[in-house]
């Protein structure tokens, strides 16, 4: 099994060259926001083990909000964000994209402070300016690029088939059906139409660490329970408190901001979203919040690993990742569906869950002992969340058009495909997913 | 009709009657959408036009009248600009003039606003639309009394979409209209939330009136005035969250009006074609496209479960998809499943709160294509469309020799009422019907409404499936487009004091 990792790469933006870099990013796109993956900066589509990757300004557009809090809001400069998921670890990734693309890297960064032209050595510079996600969630781990690709050939080979005139036998039970078709797949293997490339062993490096991950956080909490246990009565009281008094946002975003927003989305049937928000002041909201993305990463890293984060079964990557010395908040996801479906989705199904992590941040809707209410104010989570939003200056994605759940469908064909024997029930479920 | 009893102390005299009665009886109808000529003319006609409200009429009556209003109408009217942008950004930016909204409607190829009759454009999108209902035969007449020298200076006649009703059935010959939310007037006063963790019809008044709590037990936004900001302001209703301010939406709704050219001779012999002429096999392909009948009656047995909000009574509306998962008897991208998949805030099977919990959590779910779909109750629509042009069965569109009725446009001005148009009209017409990845499909968008445009990547979405069990799905491809959308736009139903604000203003 192949982990996948995920980097981030941030740097300052030089004050005069906002709009150049922003001009230049464009340059790769074919559709607003959206890249071309042979475009000559970036040449996306030679990446093999690259699911999805994006460029993206963040902005302090509301960081004037804080000042309902009564605290003057800290300085931030407008910062290039580089991000991708992909399989395997990110220093072979990092040295990979430097080989394939340092020109055009090169020419990106260059508009970003601290980077000194030809002195700067790209792949040390990439590495010093990396930021770490609080939190981290993957569709399917273990799913590669190249499986991906195998898999959907896969399917549309095998439906093809059994839709051919003879392709299918009826008269004959369901098990030589079955067999006929592994035949038929070890055929075009043969042939070379279809590949399927068995799953590379996971690393042991990888398989210790994710070990003692497991063992390790919830036996952490543990010793420290006894602690969190008596501070509990004055941090609920104190909680409480501010959920009763948190100035809440009202507002609705600009026009222009939601017409730039909406420029880029339903373009493909996946859509990338980017919030960026400040944290509530106070140690209670800072120590909230990471505990709720420990929390979170924990899960999405030991149990929501296989095509669900809950209920929700349409995000194939998404980040969370605290910045400005934790005054900050940048969420990056990629889903499935229309921006008002996914919110709708967050609400109806989660809104517990954006609670515990969002709500600490600064103008959500008001929430009740930390799960409670919150973004099921319908209006005002989507317009607090729309006005924190951001878009991409240019967002890749593997395999457009094809959704989690279809991915998860065709990871299921090929798993029914390669067994020994399934059973009955099994290889009936198998058919009527071709 | 489906309407509960309302209660005594709803203002059905404030409200425009097409938000409790379809006007069923009055099988005629003309929608005109108007452009402003002359303000002051144009607020004096409507100050005087008698528009019918939602109180009950015995006998009754023999014409209706309804009004509404695009934003571009509200400010040819002379309401305030900051009035007009505090309802919600759909409705102040139009159904065409956004080519994302374009997109997500599916509005695009032959369906994009550039090819639209009327409201394509800035320019040729309505201000008011006025909606006449007559008896069989007094279309005419009341519409010559109507067009007044008043009415003609007031007004530029845009179009004039005229209807005449002969049957429940829609063009294609589907009984249609079968399905429509209940309003709940006991919710009328109620906030807070509640949940409805399988299928109710039953829907809260804020859903599909401003002014009242919604399924959330949250009040949408809309206008809220101060008595004393504009001049009429104070005789508007008290706004119900807010009690100083007065609400301008209170009593009203948004109305979204969209002419769909239906293209019935292609309809059925495309589906002919598929079935080598069998006609059985032709009406079974058929029924399986809709999820009815012709005659309406639904593809899957009754619920056992009562369902609130509808007669057990009622066969071919006392269903839900619960016990169909994989839709072997109704496939999952039929028409009507699409449109209102019935489904609950939890997948069937939520019972108890360990389950419960376990299901909040995500697991244990029932197969591979369980709680892909929202809750239904938060994306209702109330329908109240009309169909346009001469009917054609089927066995007259199947004809060798075709009718010169044939070529003749027919179809449906589809019209909806709601309270929320992004979380209803909206999120249907995209994520449900548009969307060709609904409920785990892959290459299918509605089988009626589809536009058949490919993905950007080029993956089709011409195909229809119908699931079979142990079996690969039987597939229809290559779909044309039957449906063509011809025009559109969003409105404002008002309530009767707002209306008489609106045509007040100076």
């Amino acid at each position: 099994m192949t982990p996948q990792s995920t980097f981030m790469i941030t740097a300052a933006v030089r004050r005069d060259r906002l709009e150049e870099l922003r001009q230049l990013l464009a340059g790769m796109n074919s559709a607003p926001g959206f890249a071309d993956p042979r475009n000559p900066l970036l040449p996306f589509w030679q990446f093999r083990r690259l699911h999805v990757a994006r460029f993206t300004l963040l902005e302090a557009n509301t960081n004037e909000d804080i000042k309902a809090h009564g605290v003057q809001p800290g300085l931030w400069r407008p910062t290039l964000c580089f991000i991708g998921d992909i399989d395997g670890d990110v220093d072979t990734f990092l040295a990979e994209l430097v080989i394939r693309a340092e020109p055009g890297l090169r020419q990106i960064f260059s508009h970003c402070e601290g980077f000194d032209g030809i002195h700067t050595r790209l792949l040390l510079w990439l590495h010093r300016h990396r930021r770490g996600p609080a939190a981290n969630y993957v569709n399917w781990r273990g799913r590669t690029v190249v499986q991906i690709g195998e898999e959907l050939a896969l399917r549309e080979a095998l439906a093809r088939e059994v839709r051919r005139p003879g392709g299918d036998a009826q008269d004959v039970h369901i098990r030589q059906r079955w067999r006929r078709l592994q035949h038929f797949v070890r055929e075009e293997v043969a042939a070379g139409r279809l590949r399927l490339t068995p799953s590379e062993p996971t690393p042991p490096g990888w398989f210790v660490a994710n070990l003692l991950h497991l063992v390790g956080v919830p036996l952490l909490l543990l010793l420290l329970s006894p602690l969190f246990l008596l501070a509990a009565p004055f941090y609920f009281y104190r909680l409480r408190q501010l959920e009763r008094s948190d100035p809440q946002n009202t507002l609705r975003a600009a026009g222009d901001h939601l017409r730039a927003l909406a420029a880029q989305e339903d373009i493909d049937v996946t859509n990338h979203f980017n919030v960026f928000g400040q944290v509530k002041p106070g140690r209670l909201r800072l120590f909230t919040i990471r505990m709720g993305l420990l929390l979170l990463d924990y899960s999405a890293r030991h149990i929501y690993k296989r095509g669900y984060l809950t209920r929700i079964q349409t995000i194939h990557f998404a980040r969370w990742v605290l910045l400005d010395r934790n005054r900050r908040v940048y969420f990056a996801s990629n889903y499935d569906g229309s921006a008002d479906s996914y919110m709708d989705d967050f609400i109806n199904k989660v809104a517990w869950g954006l609670n515990l992590v969002f709500s600490n941040g600064v103008g959500y809707p008001r929430t009740r002992w930390l799960l409670k209410d919150g973004a099921r104010h319908e209006e005002n989570y989507k317009r607090t969340l729309r006005r924190n939003q951001l878009p991409s200056e240019s967002w890749y994605k593997a395999f457009p058009g094809v959704t989690a759940v279809e991915m998860a469908r065709n990871s299921r064909i090929r798993e029914v495909l390669e067994q020994d024997n399934p059973g009955d029930g099994e290889l009936r479920e198998w058919f009527s997913l071709l | 009709m489906n309407t509960t009893t309302p209660r005594t102390d709803i203002e059905l005299d404030d409200m425009q009657g097409l938000l409790r009665f379809a006007h069923g009886h009055l099988s005629e109808a003309a929608f005109l959408l108007l452009r402003v000529a002359d303000p002051v003319a144009a607020r004096q006609w409507l100050a005087a036009a008698e528009v019918t409200s939602a109180r009950g009429q015995s006998p009754l009556p023999d014409s209706a009248l309804q009004v509404a209003f695009t934003a571009a109408g509200l400010l040819a009217l002379g309401v305030h600009e900051d009035t007009v942008i505090a309802f919600s950004e759909e409705f102040t930016a139009g159904m065409s003039g956004d080519e994302n909204r374009s997109r997500r409607l599916g509005d695009t190829g032959a369906n994009h606003p550039r090819h639209w009759r009327w409201g394509g454009a800035a320019a040729d999108t309505p201000h008011v639309l006025l909606m006449i209902y007559t008896r069989p035969g007094k279309l005419t007449g009341y519409l010559r009394s109507t067009l007044t020298p008043g009415f003609t200076a007031a007004f530029v006649v845009q179009d004039t979409l005229r209807s005449k009703t002969t049957g429940p059935e829609e063009p294609f010959g589907f009984v249609d209209g079968i399905s429509q939310p209940v309003i709940d007037w006991q919710q009328a006063s109620r906030s807070g939330a509640q949940a409805r963790d399988t299928y109710s019809n039953l829907l809260a008044p804020g859903e599909v009136l401003l002014g009242y709590p919604n399924e959330y037990g949250l009040y949408t936004s809309r206008p809220l005035l101060h008595p004393s900001g504009a001049p009429g302001a104070e005789r508007l209703p008290a706004a119900a969250d807010q009690p100083g301010l007065r609400d301008l939406g209170r009593n009203g709704s948004y109305l979204v009006l969209r002419q769909l050219a239906q293209d019935v001779p292609a309809f059925w012999r495309f589906l002919d074609q598929q079935c080598g002429g069998d006609a059985q096999q032709r009406e079974q392909l058929a029924a399986a496209m809709v999820g009815r009948g012709r005659d309406g009656a639904p593809l899957v047995a009754p619920a056992t479960r009562s369902i609130a909000g509808i007669d057990r009574g009622s066969a071919d509306n006392h269903f839900t998809f619960a016990d169909d998962p994989h839709g072997r008897q109704c496939p999952l991208g039929a028409h009507v499943r699409r449109a209102n998949p019935r489904t609950g805030d939890f997948p069937p099977g939520s019972d108890g709160p360990l389950r419960r919990l376990l299901r909040i959590l995500g697991f244990g779910r029932r197969g591979r294509r369980a709680d892909l779909v929202a809750s239904t109750r938060f994306h209702r629509l109330l329908r109240r469309g009309r169909v346009f042009g001469t009917t054609l069965t089927p066995e007259q569109a199947l004809r060798d020799e075709p009718l010169k009725a044939a070529q003749q446009e027919r179809g449906l001005y589809f019209v909806c009422l709601g309270a929320n148009i992004s979380r209803q009209f909206e999120f249907v017409q995209n994520a449900w019907l548009a969307s060709c990845k609904f409920a785990g499909l892959s290459s299918e968008a509605d089988p009626l409404l589809g536009n058949r445009e490919p993905l950007p990547n080029g993956a089709a979405t011409d195909q229809f499936s119908r699931p079979r069990a142990g079996e690969p799905a039987h597939c229809v491809r290559g779909l044309p487009q039957f449906v063509t959308v011809r025009g559109g736009a969003y409105f404002f139903l008002p309530g009767l004091r707002a209306l008489k604000f609106i045509v007040q203003q100076e």
